[in-house]
């Protein structure tokens, strides 16, 4: 049908960033002056493992020669192999992909639950002082950190009460989803001020529309008039806004993984630069590219479903 | 030519933005700031505000409780966090409203000539900038941080691949828009030289709305450079600053909260003066 | 709530969408009477007073055309009725009597009750009266699926009946599709449809031919006759075409700067109006009968409604004009069986003007 000729397209739109991407991890390593293999292993290493590294990655041979080696591999599956443990790459990461889906889906959700209603709140009491109020949260939004924000709600909601865990991930479903509750709080309050923002904007349009009128002319109440009406309608800019900067909050996932130790890619992707393990670091830049260019066509596909008008070409 | 050159200089009248109007009146630009005014007085200030070496440790006072001669008290290495404070604006402020700077310029010099000469440049231009904002921005910055080490480099140089974009669109747009008003046909007509039309009479206006927006640009690279310090991968010790500040306090936060807290919440009033301003800054430029 | 005189229970608790006569209720039989109602819009410049003392009454079955120029409250009078006024607009004053019962003082519940169930409204330009993203089908049954309480199922089938008693062709499948695939004249229709939809006494209409095609125009006009005369329903008709009012309606009150300045039966009306206001309009109106050097319009333009004239609010304008036309108030005047007219020197237009279009 329509919708999965649409994504199917789009997929194979994906591929020429995804090339564009791989390009670019790939020279990542040579866009450095100096040695890359230094780079790579860092201030003075032996001797021998530079030898071995520039054996092994084929550090002498061309560029293009070097690249097309990096291709073959990845399409063999073969990300590299862990430079501190000596595992490969693939097995790595496959298992901690699902814990970071996993939080990105409970930051969403946590984001809509806590924009829609506030945006709404603020669109329908235009200029008194509840919308003042709301409109204060992306003023202060902006400026908060999340690794911050991480560390306040421990704080209070862990530390103090013991309501949530610190941090961990626990081993079965419910264990899990409670454990993700702060960490999903903490990325729901980097993205609400700017769907709050771009909500209430787009509310305040659709309220002053003319069906809206024609739906209260039906004798409908309010409330139905809000929801189902004005919301959604409005809903269709916020979610490309949304997509927009899920990429960003994909990257949020960094810090949020590291602080509540959530075994997940993001926390991963730290303790590889952090301990400087290249192969990681280029398997997970890879990684994470691919899932935002993966999420905004995601993005783009719910808003042609939310609208009709979108012709799905 | 005689006349064409007296006509000239009424229909120059180009509407320039109101910078005085009414501008007591507005609140978000005032607060805006105010607050921003008093948190860079405080950053240069800072050897004036207080006796302390930011980064002289006196490991017989570790932990001071805030008091008349330490106003936070002291952090975990016996540094006074006021001071610490006060230096890691320095640094902090330094970085957003530098690093801004190639990036806006860049952005705002490739927009302006997309806009002006349209055609091949035009698409040219657009093309790559359409290119980049398809890129992951996280993937590129955690990528140069790596590459580049420790230290506010790699902020600075992802900040300009990857930032300039949004303003060669804002300008862009705006300069394509000024181009067919009236009395850039007339300067244009009068033979005035492009660079001379762009400069003094496009870009000023042109210019806001990039302003405006330069404004929570500062903030992500302010909040940028503190997450990166307190991962271990921004600015390194004992040069002070709020992200390290942080992650110094996280060991004790619950004895000793406002550690961590405090330099947080200044982060936030930053975001918040700036963005006051730039909200501010909109309202008072806007067209009548 | 103040309620005047015997008023029975509308039939909105019967649940089943039937249309059921109710009694003639309410002061003398009338089943609108808007009387000095007052709208205030605040804008930036200052309080526009959109609607300033408009009154005119419509009888059961009755159709009555609100005419004026743009800007002069009709559309906003009209939305007034139903409450449905924008944001930055108010009512600062008159009573809006439906059946005896004053709307404009009626809880919100109530006044959820009364519309789209007594009351129905069309408005002027479908495509942004119509949600987009909701299949028209739907948008049709919601009101008799959430005020009636009719199933889902019954609803839907409700709707596709509706639309092709209105003249929608493959009306089951256009029921699914959505208000951008359908041509003017088919949104239209379907904007009738959910006025309709619960069978109204009443049938407010802002405009509806105004966004159309002028062949399509004329098939809508037709239309709504036919559904005026099956409903029984008394119908508002808000237009600033006379050429419609003759069309479709039984009487016609004029309205001038947010005041109705008279108030007639159609055919008295056009051929003898009794303001000056009235016989502008209508000599403006190109009349092939008729041999006319040129089109008269009416000099000047209308009034600003912030700072308003002093006295008759079209004094300035005014062919007519007297000494004291400057001064005072200008109410509603009977100036013959079943007319009215705010000029106090109306009988100068006595027997001026004649006929303009025969029998309508």
């Amino acid at each position: 049908m329509r919708e999965l000729r649409y994504l199917v397209r789009r997929l194979l739109q994906m591929v020429p960033v995804v090339f564009g991407l791989t390009l670019l991890v790939f020279l990542l390593i040579h866009l450095v002056p100096g040695d890359p293999a230094r780079t790579m292993l860092g201030p003075r290493p032996p001797q021998a493992v530079v030898d071995a590294l520039r054996q092994e990655w084929g550090l002498d041979r061309p560029l293009v020669e070097q690249f097309l080696l990096f291709v073959t591999r990845l399409l063999q599956g073969d990300l590299g192999v862990s430079l501190a443990s000596g595992v490969p790459a693939g097995d790595l990461i496959s298992d901690r992909v699902p814990p970071t889906l996993a939080l990105v889906l409970v930051g969403t959700v946590f984001t809509l639950l806590i924009s829609v209603p506030l945006a709404t709140l603020a669109a329908v009491n235009l200029n008194r002082w509840p919308d003042h109020v709301i409109r204060a949260v992306p003023l202060l939004g902006l400026g908060m950190p999340s690794f911050w924000v991480a560390i306040i709600l421990i704080l209070a909601l862990a530390l103090t009460t013991g309501w949530f865990p610190a941090g961990g991930y626990g081993s079965n479903l419910p264990e899990q989803f409670h454990a993700l509750v702060l960490p999903g709080l903490t990325i729901a309050i980097a993205l609400t001020p700017i769907t709050i923002r771009s909500l209430r904007a787009a509310l305040l349009e659709v309220l002053d529309a003319d069906y809206i009128a024609t739906a209260r002319s039906k004798g409908l109440t309010e409330g139905r008039v809000l929801f189902f009406h004005a919301v959604r309608n409005a809903i269709i800019p916020t979610i490309t806004v949304l997509g927009v900067n899920i990429g960003w909050l994909i990257g949020n996932t960094l810090i949020v993984e590291k602080i509540f130790a959530i075994p997940g890619i993001g926390a991963l992707m730290v303790d590889a630069i952090l301990e400087r393990d290249f192969p990681i670091v280029q398997a997970l830049a890879l990684i994470f590219g691919v899932l935002v260019v993966l999420v905004n066509v995601l993005a783009d596909v719910t808003r042609s479903l939310l609208d009709p008008r979108l012709k799905l070409t | 030519m005689a006349t064409a050159a007296q006509d000239v200089p009424t229909l120059l009248a180009s509407p320039h933005p109101r910078l005085r109007r009414r501008w007591t009146r507005n609140v978000s630009l005032l607060l805006g700031a105010t607050l921003l005014g008093t948190l860079v007085f405080c950053a240069l200030a800072a050897p004036l505000l207080s006796p302390y070496d930011p980064i002289a440790q006196d490991l017989g006072n570790r932990l001071a409780s805030p008091s008349p001669s330490h106003l936070l008290g002291t952090d975990h290495l016996g540094r006074d966090v006021f001071t610490r404070l006060l230096y890691a604006a320095r640094i902090d402020l330094q970085v957003g409203f530098l690093g801004i700077i190639t990036p806006f310029v860049v952005g705002t010099v490739l927009g302006a000539i997309a806009g002006y000469y349209g055609g091949l440049l035009d698409t040219a231009i657009t093309g790559l900038t359409s290119l980049v904002m398809a890129f992951p921005y996280y993937v590129l910055i955690i990528s140069l941080v790596f590459v580049f080490g420790r230290g506010t480099q790699g902020i600075y140089v992802a900040v300009a691949l990857v930032v300039w974009v949004s303003y060669a669109r804002i300008v862009r747009g705006e300069v394509a828009t000024a181009r067919q008003q009236d009395y850039v046909l007339a300067a244009r007509a009068a033979g005035f030289s492009d660079l001379r039309i762009l400069g003094r009479h496009i870009l000023p206006n042109a210019i806001t709305q990039a302003v405006v927006y330069a404004m929570s640009d500062i903030v992500v690279i302010i909040v940028g450079i503190v997450t990166l310090s307190y991962l271990g991968l921004g600015v390194p010790p004992p040069t002070p600053d709020w992200g390290t500040m942080i992650d110094d306090g996280q060991a004790f936060i619950t004895t000793h909260p406002h550690l961590s807290t405090i330099p947080g919440l200044v982060v936030v009033l930053t975001g918040l003066a700036l963005s006051l301003l730039g909200d501010g800054l909109a309202e008072q430029l806007k067209p009548e | 709530m103040t309620r005047l005189g015997d008023t029975e229970p509308l039939d909105v608790r019967q649940g089943e969408g039937r249309l059921v006569p109710t009694s003639v209720s309410g002061k003398q039989g009338w089943t609108l009477e808007v009387e000095e109602l007052h709208v205030e819009i605040a804008a930036p410049r200052g309080i526009v007073r959109a609607v300033d003392g408009a009154s005119f009454r419509v009888r059961p079955g009755e159709s009555l055309g609100l005419v004026g120029e743009s800007g002069c409250g009709k559309s906003t009078t009209l939305r007034a009725i139903l409450g449905l006024l924008p944001r930055l607009a108010h009512v600062r004053g008159g009573r809006v009597l439906f059946d005896g019962e004053d709307l404009l003082r009626v809880g919100p519940k109530r006044m959820r009750e009364i519309r789209g169930r007594a009351i129905g409204m069309i408005f002027q330009d479908p495509m942004t009266a119509l949600n987009p993203v909701v299949a028209v089908g739907e948008q049709i049954a919601e009101g008799p699926r959430v005020r009636l309480r009719m199933s889902a199922g019954d609803a839907r089938k409700r709707a596709v009946e509706l639309m092709s008693e209105l003249g929608i062709p493959d009306a089951a499948r256009r029921s699914r599709a959505y208000p951008h695939e359908l041509s003017g004249g088919m949104r239209q229709r379907v904007m009738i449809a959910i006025a309709l939809a619960s069978r109204p006494r009443l049938l407010l209409c802002d405009e509806p031919t105004t966004a159309l095609d002028v062949t399509v125009q004329d098939q809508i006009l037709r239309l709504l006759r036919t559904v005026r005369d099956d409903l029984s329903a008394s119908v508002v008709y808000v237009t600033h075409d006379l050429a419609v009012v003759a069309q479709i309606c039984d009487r016609v009150a004029v309205m001038y700067a947010g005041q109705v300045i008279e108030d007639a039966p159609v055919r008295a009306l056009f051929r003898e109006p009794r303001h000056p206001y009235s016989r502008g309009l209508l000599e403006s109106v190109p009349d092939f009968e008729q041999e006319r050097e040129r089109l008269s319009t009416i000099p000047g333009s209308p009034p600003d409604l912030v700072v308003l004239p002093s006295g008759c609010r079209f004094h300035p304008r005014c062919g007519y004009r007297q000494a004291d036309c400057d001064d005072g108030l200008f109410p509603l005047l009977t100036v013959g069986p079943d007319r009215s007219s705010a000029c106090r020197y109306h009988h100068l237009l006595a027997n001026a003007t004649p006929p303009l279009k025969g029998d309508a």
